[in-house]
């Protein structure tokens, strides 16, 4: 059976022509990632994506027609980059924007999977909630969003309906292409280590790259790897170096329904671009387990970036800061409300040059961030300092105006895994004729 | 006595999710591969981060000539006090540590 995946993730871009060299064969099914929280709470709490209309329009712009023209069903996982309910809509918004464009006509498959904050509640109640990290205690209550990380169960739910395209909520990258092959009747361990590999595209190819399009043949007793672009080949040492990426522990990927466990895989060159793998066992978990993430807002924030080219000052820049603190706290103490504030002085470089500094503020609301970033800019401009004789100011402003409205801020406030009875108790599938 | 990165083909840190930071060390053979893990000390990790040593893992990826580092992040991914949202410029303490 063959698999592709468009590219490591959707609105990345890829080679028009990979995908052309891809689908000159049968492709059983084509999947990609919409998703990540590598850039941050951000995206969750905002409802935005942090990948590009236009790029993701481009990139489902070919992979659509071509997809339903071959009646390849075409998966997709964690929409919108962040895949809450209002991600999923925004994806689906470009997809039914294609639809009419090229009139196209499919059948839609669509899992969403946020929770209640009550859903989160209740399983803390009952003991059900496993932090990860024992540095990081749970906020429910404060969340404005929360998702569930669904694993194969709800995708392959939508293939036995035979869906031409599934749109996902929050999922696992494996899932997208290990539900395929689940669904199919192959081997868990080589589906899941499979799918660890493929959904970063091409990142396990040389010349490296997350941006084109990768294709997996599975069998019986192994897998094999091999780019659709011909400019790229898969070597062994890329293949298995690639389970160190992003992963704790290079020989275990923990999956919602079980472990893959690397131990004895093997990696063997097949000729100069495709690589086979076998040995990958699956080990099915006696409880399973979902990941929650969720995210609360930490204020709004302002900042005033800017440089130090004189020495002295930098030498004095502590003395400056503190300075500057106290002063924006005896200056607000009656103004503001207390607490309603924190201020960040981040800086960088310094001992040799130049220091790059930003006045970072996070307040309760966007005004206060306001008041307390141009009162800590301008004490910080003219801050006075023992031995000082660049008089006119300590601070090269890179704009005018000098502080930025970055706006709402968000925190990860959840980041726990969730006992379920069910791995499909979290997923609302709906399916429909576009 | 060299630089860890020194010895190193790959030296990378990036988040393992946003609670966890993890680094990637890739060597050119076995040699050096095992001598690092012989000599890279837990303690001398937990001085470079601040971090406990409980806390630390590390495991060898002898397939391809590796060891892996993860523990968790001191300030999570994108809390107010967080420099680095994608944990991938956190490597300079560890590639300094000398052996």
């Amino acid at each position: 059976m063959k698999i592709v995946a468009l590219n490591g993730l959707l609105g990345y871009g890829y080679s028009e022509e990979a995908l052309n060299v891809a689908f000159s064969e049968k492709v059983d099914y084509l999947g990609v990632d919409a998703g990540s929280t590598d850039p941050g709470p951000y995206y969750l709490g905002s409802g935005k994506s942090f990948t590009d209309r236009g790029a993701v329009k481009r990139d489902l712009m070919l992979a659509l027609p071509k997809a339903l023209e071959h009646k390849t069903p075409f998966i997709i996982g964690t929409a919108g980059g962040a895949g809450s309910s209002e991600h999923v809509a925004w994806l689906k918004e470009i997809l039914l924007e294609i639809a009419k464009e090229k009139s196209l006509n499919f059948k839609l498959g669509t899992v969403l999977s946020d929770v209640s904050i009550d859903y989160a509640i209740e399983k803390f109640n009952d003991g059900k909630m496993i932090a990860m990290s024992e540095e990081f205690t749970a906020e429910i209550k404060e969340s404005k969003r929360i998702v569930s990380q669904i694993g194969v169960a709800p995708i392959i739910k939508l293939l036995e309906q035979k869906v031409d395209v599934i749109l996902c909520g929050r999922a696992c990258d494996t899932a997208i292409y290990a539900a395929p092959c689940v669904y199919e009747g192959y081997d868990e361990g080589l589906a899941f280590h499979m799918a660890k590999i493929m959904e970063c595209g091409a990142m396990c190819s040389e010349p490296v790259a997350a941006a084109d399009v990768m294709q997996a043949y599975i069998y019986d007793d192994y897998f094999e790897l091999r780019p659709a672009n011909p400019i790229r080949k898969c070597t062994v040492d890329r293949v298995a170096a690639h389970t160190l990426y992003e992963q704790s522990n290079p020989y275990l990927i923990f999956e919602p329904d079980g472990v893959c466990d690397l131990t004895n895989s093997k990696f063997e060159q097949v000729d100069e671009r495709t690589v086979r793998v076998s040995g990958s066992v699956f080990h099915e978990a006696e409880e399973k387990t979902l990941k929650l993430e969720g995210v609360k807002i930490a204020g709004y924030r302002t900042i005033c970036p800017a440089t130090i080219y004189d020495p002295k000052t930098i030498e004095n820049i502590d003395i400056i800061i503190n300075t500057v603190t106290e002063f924006v706290k005896e200056n607000t103490k009656d103004s503001l409300p207390k607490d309603s504030y924190k201020i960040f002085f981040k800086t960088s470089g310094g001992k040799e040059s130049s220091m790059g500094i930003m006045i970072d503020v996070v307040a309760k609301t966007q005004a206060f961030a306001d008041t307390v970033c141009a009162l800590a800019r301008s004490r910080m401009l003219h801050c006075d300092y023992e031995g000082r004789k660049s008089s006119a100011g300590n601070l090269a402003f890179l704009f005018s105006p000098s502080d930025i409205h970055v706006g709402e801020v968000y925190e990860f406030s959840v980041f726990h895994l969730v006992k379920v009875d069910s791995l499909l108790e979290t997923a609302k599938i709906i399916v429909e004729e576009i | 006595m060299k630089k860890l990165i020194d010895y190193t083909k790959i030296l990378r840190s990036k988040n393992a999710g946003p609670l966890f930071i993890t680094f990637d060390l890739i060597f050119n053979n076995s040699n050096d591969m095992e001598y690092v893990s012989e000599n890279l000390k837990k303690e001398m990790i937990a001085k470079a981060y601040g971090v406990a040593e409980n806390k630390i893992d590390i495991i060898c990826y002898r397939v391809v000539n590796s060891i892996k580092i993860t523990f968790p992040r001191k300030n999570i991914s994108g809390c107010l006090a967080d420099n680095d949202i994608y944990g991938c410029q956190q490597h300079m303490p560890l590639a300094n540590i000398e052996i």
